[in-house]
């Protein structure tokens, strides 16, 4: 700050609560679709973003390339391109690189250079790293983002894509072209920041490998979270829930191979009152998923959608603080912060229910897991 | 019935209860007025020797020798609450003999006095038990 | 008769017209301050036996009494102040270490009072308490690093032995022989009916008290007095006290006249004989040789107790606290510099050590830099005075508070701060058992327990505010906090930001 200009708060100096919208859908049969619904349905929630931030996680667009990750990285400048394609040569064989395609939109102003890697470790360092490939991956992101200024990975999965941007997710949508994208499962975020001019990095969803969040909510928890997380080697380097969130559902389902409906009971874990009326059985593992992990419980309002390899993961905070609505039609699920979002692309819902707070909505395809939403359902109401 | 039941084991012998005692049946709102410079006269006395010390009051017998032995009539029972109705009193004596606790002694105006639960004062509640600093004396049902 | 260099530091003031010579004073103090006289049938005092203990205060019926600070002064000095030439006439007179009891007096920075706690607005709610549930359940010990799954693939849920706390506050060390019976008494009952733990302390287990041995946490101090596999098997928590905040660097000390018949027994050590620790542990030179006391207890109880290490908060606190996490211990006990001492060398307790707060902030950093944080609990004590200490505490970091001096002076302490001599007022600090009867266990554990529940409410209300449900999610929460009037070092150790940033 030169004293003359006044400072502008850039991602990642300050922390930045904000306010949200989200969706998401699944085909549970594997069939693929276009963005064009998740956009439809985000743009009916146009008020609870405030135009800083927009994006959407779709999974099942890359089948030709299924088997490499799919790295999208924003540069500001040439410099921070030339630099992480050094680190990308050093670590990966590179398979295919190109910008990704976009449309210019008057709305979407000031973008970066947006660009697509298709990459694998190199088998050589892979080995003498002594990590599986996603932890590899993983780390080279976390690393990209913490040590090259001016570069930021923000999609780092398999067969899978994140596209976003600052401005409305509407119109996100629309410069990223998505209706040219087809894929089986379908998230999307319109953001309401507090207190940031917005960049890119910043707009949701949060993913890493795989794995994507779109979030709702402020947590309370956040930096006993956070400080809890980086002792794992992850950096929470941008100060946002959806982060901190994404990496911990990382480390305990990946890393720590807990199943989904275990993860939620230890970010959004029952309470003890609860707990002490479950069976011995169920009792014992709650207790110890609660103690072991105790540093990872959120608190404060929170509506989630996990996207992954094969499937959709719904989540409130136990509170209910936030608005989350579920849907079934045949093979499809949706999702969404209001019943509006889902009514707009899907009228005749087979049924619709509001899922608890702490029980999760699972959705995945029927190649992947049981195929049901299962979870916590309640009777279909209000209607 | 509640009635008045003393632990020796916490008594320190602080003679506090007979100081409100005293206070409480003066039929005074301020402590000082009622007893600075004044030879009190509790209703309860603290009994010590050694490092033993309690507070002795009427037991409030089922079988109240004291009443038995009234030849005025001025000792009743109400609801269990012996009570003495000082107007009837002539000073015979005969209760300080017969209650087997030491419970009645003449008040100032000679007339015999003892302990009435504060029922009978303004205080509703026994104010011993109150000020006792470390519940040696406790108003309780047994 | 030599001449007497020290004038009396209180003055008792009497309020004739108010005094109904009941002598509740005379009959109280210990130290003979007062005495009627029959004479003039007025009561009279020797202000240079007072303590300031209050006893005679809180106990006279028509408050005629109050205890005022002499305005006797020495010649103005910012340098040699009253106080300090006192000290010297002393030692002059003595030739010995000026002793000292309870927690320092001086006014060094309490970061407490220089830390603010944040609340909701706007984009989150926070939450009323009284409408939702508010959990402050804590469990202490060791964390897995690892899910273990059995062969249908279900969670193998073994823990290392763990302490579970309905609140997370503990009363923490303080021996039989520094407070009496009935405070002992107090405590256990106290912890027994709020679902947390008292402390033995380093003078072993009266056998009356093997009953609450679930909520006990028994120590093994350098002296180890009263140290047996029965006593390391009665509680449910074993701690190895290798510092004490008041004194790091030096051991117990407890006088021979403290060592009745009672104290002799469970300390099993002589009557009347000075029991007197050890500065170290004499088999700890090391950290090495800590783990093999670690796990020496941990065999002696067959793995089914945590073991806590309690250490002084000194300048290297962080690297030590990272040894004591890696040797073995489920739970480390740090105790700040203010914290209290039934009896303590006064330069010591006034000059060594440093604030808790500090310490906590470094060593919860530390932990976590190295990645070993989940691998024990972190406990921390040393004058936390109210529940917005715990709160703070906890944000730093902290898993759980040890209290030591608040619990007494819920039992009537008036931090006289004369322990040492041994004739408390208040039947705390005392072993004298005309002084001890007048604690009465059941009024006492009554207080602790209305203590620690209102501390409770206000951790929940406050908790609320921030938008917290859990205690779980306020522990490191370091956000929660932001210093106030505090320089670039200070917010840089405690690692939170100034107020307004």
């Amino acid at each position: 700050m030169d004293g003359y200009h006044q400072h502008q708060y850039l991602e990642g100096e300050v922390r930045i609560p904000s306010g949200c919208a989200i969706s998401g859908i699944i085909d549970r049969s594997g069939k693929r679709f276009s963005g064009s619904d998740a956009i439809t349905s985000i743009s009916v929630m146009h008020d609870r973003s405030n135009g800083l931030g927009g994006g959407f996680a779709g999974y099942g667009i890359y089948p030709e390339y299924e088997d490499f990750t799919a790295l999208h990285i924003f540069y500001y400048g040439s410099e921070a391109k030339r630099k992480t394609e050094e680190f990308l040569e050093e670590h990966f064989d590179l398979i295919n690189l190109s910008k990704i395609p976009t449309e210019k939109h008057r709305a979407i102003t000031d973008e970066p250079l947006i660009w697509r890697y298709f990459v694998m470790p190199l088998p050589t360092k892979l080995a003498s790293s002594q990590l599986d490939e996603d932890e590899y991956t993983a780390r080279c992101v976390i690393r990209i983002n913490k040590e090259i200024d001016g570069s930021y990975v923000f999609s780092s999965g398999k067969n899978m894509g994140v596209f976003k941007a600052v401005g409305y997710p509407e119109d996100v949508g629309a410069f990223y072209r998505l209706d040219d994208y087809k894929g089986y499962s379908w998230t999307v975020h319109g953001r309401y920041p507090t207190n940031t001019p917005g960049w890119w990095g910043g707009a949701h969803p949060f993913s890493l490998l795989s794995y994507s969040v779109v979030h709702n909510g402020e947590i309370s928890s956040y930096d006993a979270n956070r400080r809890f997380i980086e002792m794992y080697g992850y950096a929470c380097t941008l100060k946002t829930d959806t982060e901190v969130i994404t990496y911990m559902i990382d480390y305990l389902h990946r890393r720590q191979g807990l199943t989904l409906e275990e993860v939620s009971s230890v970010i959004a874990a029952p309470f003890w009152s609860t707990i002490e009326c479950k069976d011995e059985e169920e009792r014992n593992a709650l207790t110890y998923l609660r103690n072991t992990f105790a540093s990872m419980l959120i608190t404060g309002p929170f509506s989630i959608i996990l996207g992954y390899n094969g499937g959709l993961m719904a989540l409130n905070d136990r509170l209910k603080l936030r608005s989350m609505v579920a849907a079934e039609k045949g093979d499809k699920i949706f999702i969404a912060s209001e019943e509006a979002a889902i009514r707009i692309i899907e009228p005749n819902p087979d049924r619709l229910w509001y899922p608890i707070g702490g029980k999760p909505v699972i959705a995945e395809l029927y190649t992947t897991g049981q195929g049901g939403a299962h979870g916590h359902q309640l009777p279909v109401s209000g209607l | 019935m509640k009635r008045v039941y003393v632990n020796e084991a916490w008594c320190l012998g602080c003679h506090l209860c007979e100081y409100y005692c005293a206070y409480a049946n003066s039929g005074l709102t301020d402590m000082v007025k009622a007893l600075k410079d004044k030879v009190i006269r509790p209703r309860l006395t603290i009994e010590q020797e050694g490092t033993i010390s309690f507070a002795v009051s009427c037991r409030h017998c089922t079988e109240p020798l004291c009443m038995k032995s009234c030849i005025a009539g001025a000792i009743s029972c109400k609801d269990g609450l012996i009570v003495i109705d000082q107007s009837k009193c002539v000073n015979c004596y005969s209760c300080i003999m017969a209650c087997p606790y030491g419970a009645l002694m003449p008040s100032e105006e000679q007339v015999m006095q003892k302990c009435e639960l504060c029922a009978t004062n303004s205080h509703g509640q026994p104010v011993c038990v109150q000020g006792c600093p470390n519940k040696a004396i406790v108003y309780e049902e047994r | 008769m030599a001449i007497n260099y020290l004038y009396p530091d209180f003055e008792v003031q009497r309020n004739e017209s108010r005094c109904i010579t009941c002598r509740v004073c005379e009959r109280q103090c210990a130290n003979l301050v007062h005495h009627y006289d029959a004479e003039t049938g007025r009561m009279t005092s020797d202000e240079s036996l007072c303590v300031n203990c209050h006893r005679c205060v809180s106990l006279c019926p028509t408050r005629a009494l109050k205890i005022v600070k002499t305005d006797h002064v020495f010649k103005e000095n910012a340098n040699w102040r009253g106080e300090v030439i006192q000290d010297i006439y002393r030692q002059a007179e003595t030739g010995g270490v000026l002793l000292a009891s309870m927690g320092t007096p001086k006014p060094y920075p309490v970061y407490w009072d220089k830390m603010l706690i944040n609340a909701s607005q706007v984009t989150n709610p926070s939450i009323d308490p009284l409408r939702e549930p508010m959990e402050t359940t804590t469990f202490l010990g060791k964390k897995s690093t690892t899910i273990r799954r059995d062969e249908q693939g279900k969670l193998i849920t073994d823990t290392t032995p763990q302490l579970k706390l309905a609140i997370p506050i503990m009363f923490s060390a303080m021996s039989y022989g520094s407070i009496s019976y009935n405070a002992h008494k107090s405590l256990a009952l106290a912890a027994e009916q709020l679902g947390t733990f008292y402390n033995t302390g380093e003078g072993g287990l009266h056998e009356d008290f093997y009953r609450h041995g679930k909520n006990t946490i028994v120590q093994v101090a350098s002296g180890r007095f009263g140290v047996h596999p029965g006593y390391l098997n009665a509680g449910a928590a074993i701690e190895i006290k290798m510092g004490q905040g008041a004194k790091p660097g030096i051991g117990g000390h407890l006088p021979g006249s403290k060592i009745g018949q009672d104290i002799s027994k469970t300390r099993m050590i002589p009557l009347h004989s000075d029991a007197i620790s050890p500065a170290p542990h004499h088999d700890i030179y090391s950290i090495e040789d800590l783990r093999q006391l670690v796990y020496a207890l941990k065999e002696a109880t067959n793995y089914t107790k945590p073991v806590i290490v309690k250490v002084a908060a000194v300048h290297n606190i962080s690297a030590i606290a990272s040894g004591i996490a890696r040797s073995g211990a489920d739970i480390i006990a740090i105790d700040g510099f203010r914290g209290g001492t039934g009896a303590a060398p006064a330069r010591i307790r006034d000059n060594v050590g440093i604030p808790i707060e500090l310490a906590l902030a470094s060593v919860d950093e530390r932990l976590r830099a190295e990645g070993i944080r989940n691998q024990v609990s972190l406990v921390v004590g040393g004058s936390i005075r109210s529940s917005a200490d715990v709160i703070k505490a906890i944000a730093l970091g902290a898993d759980a508070i040890y209290i030591a001096t608040s619990a007494l002076i819920a039992l009537g302490c008036h931090l006289c701060r004369t322990c040492h001599s041994g004739k408390c007022n208040w039947g705390i600090a005392t072993q004298n058992p005309e002084l001890v009867k007048r604690l009465n266990p059941e009024i006492g554990s009554e207080h602790l327990v209305n203590l620690l529940t209102a501390w409770n409410h206000e951790i929940k209300e406050m908790m609320g505010g921030m938008g917290i449900n859990s205690i779980e999610a306020l522990k490191g929460n370091r956000l929660m906090l932001r210093g106030i009037g505090l320089c670039d070092a200070e917010l840089r150790i405690l690692g939170i930001s100034h107020a307004g940033a």
